[in-house]
């Protein structure tokens, strides 16, 4: 079992959160080892799953086709992508959908630096399907719980002052490479949450 | 307590059932061996051991391996080698395929199932299926992660009049689909009997070149953020995923020339969608006997009245 490398997990994250991060890192020199981004609210992630609106598809290549995709999710926040030639499946679905489309994306983190030193985060898709409201409605309660879940986990580590000394790797690395309270993050869960209360409020009126 | 105390003790409880006898008329002839006639312990637990077999008319056999076996319900069977006693009910009766073996099959208790395996040459009882045993004396065994039992020549063998209600092994995921991995859609498999590998280019590696009979299945990943799982659908369970049956699969693929479309339509229909699924593991398998696509609004209020409060 030891020797099969267990699949990473797929994160949860809004696009505030996803779109803060900027430091990635290995854990082993092995040039195969997974690369991770350090969320903000002390999690790694070497995949993601996000379900939201895709509002813009735009061939960006030169030379060759290059899709970028931006996905919004509830609090009006937008995840990037870019697939090319070595995501054929993905690049292949950007071509095709006619935004706006509910679709579900799995990928993995990338970053890059602008010329003037910017770090920008995007994904690298693995797979892009067309989904339902419901699932996208899902998707935010759940992203919604997890990142609550990392949240509440900084907070235990960090102590009442937020400067507490970290014992989990992950949390004492947030406080190292950022100066992000999390609180931002709970506050995006609250608004995300807010808006699926608005939805059912207009379905509701539609229902009279 | 003293050593001979314990060893007077397992020794009373072995036959406090036949015999009227104390723990200290045990200890006492255990005394008398050892302290007076310098027996080694061992040597005077088996004689006064002896001593009761006879005055009880027993068998060596009918002791259960000299006690003090652990009782054990299924789930607790972690570790190979290990003596135990267990109850249960023989569930299934598989054929034997060697001669070595007498009886195969699977035994439950409330806590679930095991393999269970009695060779030949210990020449016991048969056991029928659905009746319960007191099984004394049983090895356990491991293979790939798998456990088992096996029944030997000092396994005592007790019908016991009642019954159990198994307990089932399956477990439930639930999660996004998050990946459909190669060897799913449209498959071949080796038509020879017992073999149904899944052929590599028309090759079985065992039979070689071979007609290949098809099938559908689906080795997916069930992701809920937290834990991946990975989950197997076979023709069944995938043709209740999908909406796509074998026989519209095969006419897929012959349109296209090509078993792959199969699986590219699947992943369009069923990726990114949550699922619940329940079924026994293998390996690192779920194998999925039942599903649920989970479409119903999840429950923010509650989200949301925890995300107000931290």
């Amino acid at each position: 079992m030891a020797a099969t490398p267990t699949r990473e997990v797929a994160r949860r994250v809004f696009a505030s959160e996803f779109n803060d991060a900027r430091y990635t890192f290995k854990e082993s020199d092995d040039e195969r080892a997974p690369v991770y981004l350090l969320l903000p609210t002390g999690e790694r992630a070497n995949r993601v799953f996000l379900v939201g609106t895709l509002m813009e598809t735009e061939d960006v290549g030169s030379d060759s086709e290059y899709w970028q995709g931006q996905v919004i999710d509830p609090n009006g926040d937008r995840f990037y992508m870019y697939a090319g030639q070595y995501q054929p499946d993905a690049a292949s679905m950007l071509r095709e959908l006619e935004p706006p489309a509910y679709v579900a994306v799995v990928g993995k983190p990338r970053t890059y630096e602008t010329d003037d030193g910017e770090v920008n985060v995007s994904i690298r898709p693995e797979s892009i399907t067309e989904v339902d409201a419901a699932t996208r409605d899902r998707w935010v309660v759940e992203t919604a719980e997890r990142t609550l879940e990392r949240i509440q986990h900084f907070q235990a580590e960090t102590g009442d002052e937020g400067d507490g000394a970290a014992v989990d790797e992950y949390v004492a690395m947030a406080q190292e490479e950022y100066d992000l309270p999390v609180e931002n993050y709970r506050r995006t869960v609250v608004e995300a949450l807010e808006s699926l209360e608005a939805e059912d409020g207009v379905e509701a009126q539609a229902d009279d | 307590m003293t050593d001979l105390r314990t060893h007077a003790t397992e020794i009373h409880e072995q036959f406090s059932d036949q015999l009227d006898l104390s723990v200290e008329d045990v200890e006492e002839r255990l005394d008398t061996l050892v302290n007076e006639y310098k027996v080694p312990v061992s040597e005077a637990r088996r004689s006064v051991t002896n001593t009761y077999l006879d005055e009880a008319g027993m068998d060596r056999d009918e002791l259960g391996g000299g006690g003090g076996n652990e009782r054990v319900e299924v789930a607790d069977v972690d570790a190979p080698e290990e003596w135990v006693d267990i109850t249960a009910k023989v569930v299934e009766l598989w054929d034997a395929r060697s001669d070595a073996v007498a009886q195969v099959g699977l035994l439950g208790d409330e806590t679930g199932t095991i393999k269970f395996t009695k060779w030949s040459k210990s020449d016991l009882p048969a056991l029928e299926e659905g009746a319960v045993y007191n099984l004394r004396n049983v090895v356990t065994d491991e293979y790939q992660g798998r456990f088992s039992v096996k029944l030997n020549r000092t396994t005592v063998i007790e019908e016991v009049d009642e019954d159990i209600e198994v307990g089932s092994d399956d477990v439930t995921v639930e999660g996004a689909l998050v990946d459909i991995q190669s060897g799913s859609g449209l498959i071949n498999r080796c038509p020879e009997e017992d073999c149904t590998r899944v052929l590599q280019n028309g090759r079985c590696s065992e039979h070689g070149e071979v007609e290949g009979e098809f099938d559908l299945r689906i080795k997916g990943v069930l992701d809920d953020g937290e834990d991946v799982h990975e989950v197997l659908f076979n023709r069944e369970a995938t043709e209740e995923l999908t909406g796509i049956t074998l026989e519209q699969a095969k006419e897929m693929a012959m349109d296209a020339l090509d078993t792959s479309v199969v699986a590219d339509e699947m992943r369009a229909d069923v990726l990114g969608r949550y699922y619940r699924v329940t079924g026994p593991t293998f390996g690192r398998y779920v194998l999925v006997d039942e599903m649920e696509t989970l479409t119903d609004a999840a429950d923010h209020e509650a989200v949301l009245i925890k995300a107000r409060s931290i």
